[in-house]
């Protein structure tokens, strides 16, 4: 089995705070691989660590075959990161974001033109296209940050938390949209605090808590591991007990 | 060379789709200009020996830039707080490219507006007798110096910890002008602002322009003498901005 991304070992601690602690981690190709864990759990920063946005305190890290360290721009180049915060701009219009980003990927002028209008329709955004993104519900935003991604479709996708804060509807349709590109090939990583979306989504799921990784495996091992068809339990039953001691 | 240049078309597209902040920079001019000569000027008749608009016109300009250059740390602060920047940084480009954009675009709303004092200054009655070459030589102090604060805001924006912080710290340079020779000389000043007025940044930066228009300096000083420092100065900001933005862009991640 080929892995997109093998991490070893990876610690980060801010000021005296601990928030990795020694985390491994294997993405197979191809695979959607579940980052679940309740909020604080270092998500964020693990995921910031890929997408080459905070260095490591220690660790190796191997993205797509290329060295995070000694490497960051081939791992930058094989990586599209979609933040927690849809990152993307307010006041321009949807078709302005995809070309400037198109641009920025060096797609040349009418190239990027055409690929902006692919995408817009591919995601559902063809009657928003020329409106600000400002006016944009939740649910839009989410889909413009993946199209965004997709410019040139990376050999690695991260997705934080992609469908925080918004409604049940809308939270299916990104799924699918998500569906689409793993079955496109693409390899997932997301973080989330959803089981249902981990459930759903996701080949594996690795449970972060305070900074370690309690426990993974399919969806499917982690709920006859704890004998319930919940993965709710699994999760509760892993973070918890901890919880109380502290 | 691509990246730079679609970043600075962001941030022109940007700059002219913010109508308010875009037409109170533009109103601000107008207004302070009108302030300055018809509410002030009368009382100032003294200052200078001749029209208050004479005397006022680079520190005017000034000013606008200190309010401009408030805008530019804003936008930049926004920039860095809200995760547009992370997706910059992920992406396989110069990231740095984002701050050459906001630089570019402050550039070009601080000369628009130093264009309309310049304006409306010759129509309420200021009178440069600046041969060409003086103009030349004035408008390069005006690009010198507003490349300089667009590089100082920022670096000012990549400081603070969001928007509303930069729109603070900026005060200082919204400030600073009324402790210079921009409105009233610094020998008309209480004792103890004189040594303030007459040897901060803003000073010679103000009296090349006042020197090169009207042929002389508020200061005594020869114009000459005020360009040195003035082009020392703009330098110093140019060269410890840039540096101190290139160190901070790398450093901070937008939590």
């Amino acid at each position: 089995m080929t892995y997109t991304v093998k991490a070893e070992g990876v610690c980060k601690a801010f000021g005296a705070t601990r928030v990795l602690d020694e985390v491994d981690l294997a993405v197979a190709t191809g695979s959607v691989f579940a980052l679940l864990g309740p909020n604080g759990a270092g998500k964020t920063t693990l995921v910031r660590i890929l997408a080459t946005l905070t260095k490591p305190d220690a660790g190796t890290v191997t993205i797509n075959g290329h060295d995070l360290r000694a490497d960051p721009v081939s791992v930058r180049r094989s990586i599209s990161l979609t933040g927690q915060h849809a990152a993307v701009d307010d006041v321009l219009t949807g078709r302005e974001n995809l070309v400037m980003m198109a641009r920025l990927l060096r797609l040349p002028r009418v190239a990027a033109r055409q690929r902006a209008d692919d995408l817009l329709a591919a995601f559902d955004l063809q009657d928003a296209a020329d409106k600000r993104v400002k006016s944009y519900s939740g649910g839009m935003r989410r889909r413009l940050d993946l199209a965004v991604s997709m410019i040139s479709p990376p050999p690695l996708l991260f997705l934080d938390e992609p469908t925080t804060g918004l409604d049940p509807r809308s939270r299916n349709q990104l799924w699918e949209f998500v569906r689409g590109l793993a079955a496109d090939g693409v390899t997932v990583l997301l973080t989330t605090q959803y089981l249902e979306e981990a459930d759903r989504l996701a080949d594996t799921v690795a449970v972060l808590h305070h900074g370690q990784i309690v426990a993974q495996g399919t969806p499917g091992e982690l709920k006859s591991a704890a004998n319930s068809d919940s993965l709710d339990d699994v999760f509760l039953a892993l973070t918890e007990p901890q919880e109380a001691l502290r | 060379m691509t990246e730079t240049a679609v970043m600075v078309g962001r941030c022109m597209r940007r700059s002219l789709r913010d109508p308010e902040a875009f037409i109170t920079a533009l109103m601000l001019p107008v207004i302070l200009m009108l302030l300055f000569v018809y509410v002030f000027g009368g009382a100032f008749s003294s200052v200078g020996g001749g029209r208050y608009a004479d005397y006022v016109v680079p520190g005017l300009i000034v000013l606008c830039a200190g309010f401009g250059a408030g805008t530019t740390a804003v936008a930049v602060a926004t920039d860095m707080s809200n995760g547009m920047v992370d997706r910059f940084r992920s992406m396989p480009i110069i990231s740095f490219s984002v701050l050459a954009g906001h630089v570019a675009a402050s550039l070009a709303r601080n000369l628009l507006a130093t264009a309309l004092v310049i304006g409306v200054g010759l129509a309420v009655g200021w009178r440069p007798s600046a041969s060409p070459a003086q103009w030349l030589a004035a408008v390069a102090m005006i690009v010198a110096f507003i490349l300089a604060m667009s590089w100082l805001a920022a670096g000012l924006g990549l400081l603070v910890s969001g928007p509303e912080s930069a729109n603070s710290v900026t005060f200082a340079i919204t400030f600073l002008p009324y402790l210079s020779s921009a409105f009233v000389p610094a020998a008309t000043m209480t004792p103890a602002l004189r040594p303030i007025a007459a040897n901060q940044p803003f000073t010679p930066i103000i009296e090349t322009m006042r020197g090169l228009w009207m042929g002389h300096t508020s200061t005594g000083a020869s114009t000459g003498h005020e360009a040195l420092l003035a082009v020392a100065y703009c330098a110093a900001i140019l060269a410890v901005s840039v540096a101190a933005s290139s160190y901070l862009f790398r450093h901070r991640t937008a939590r």
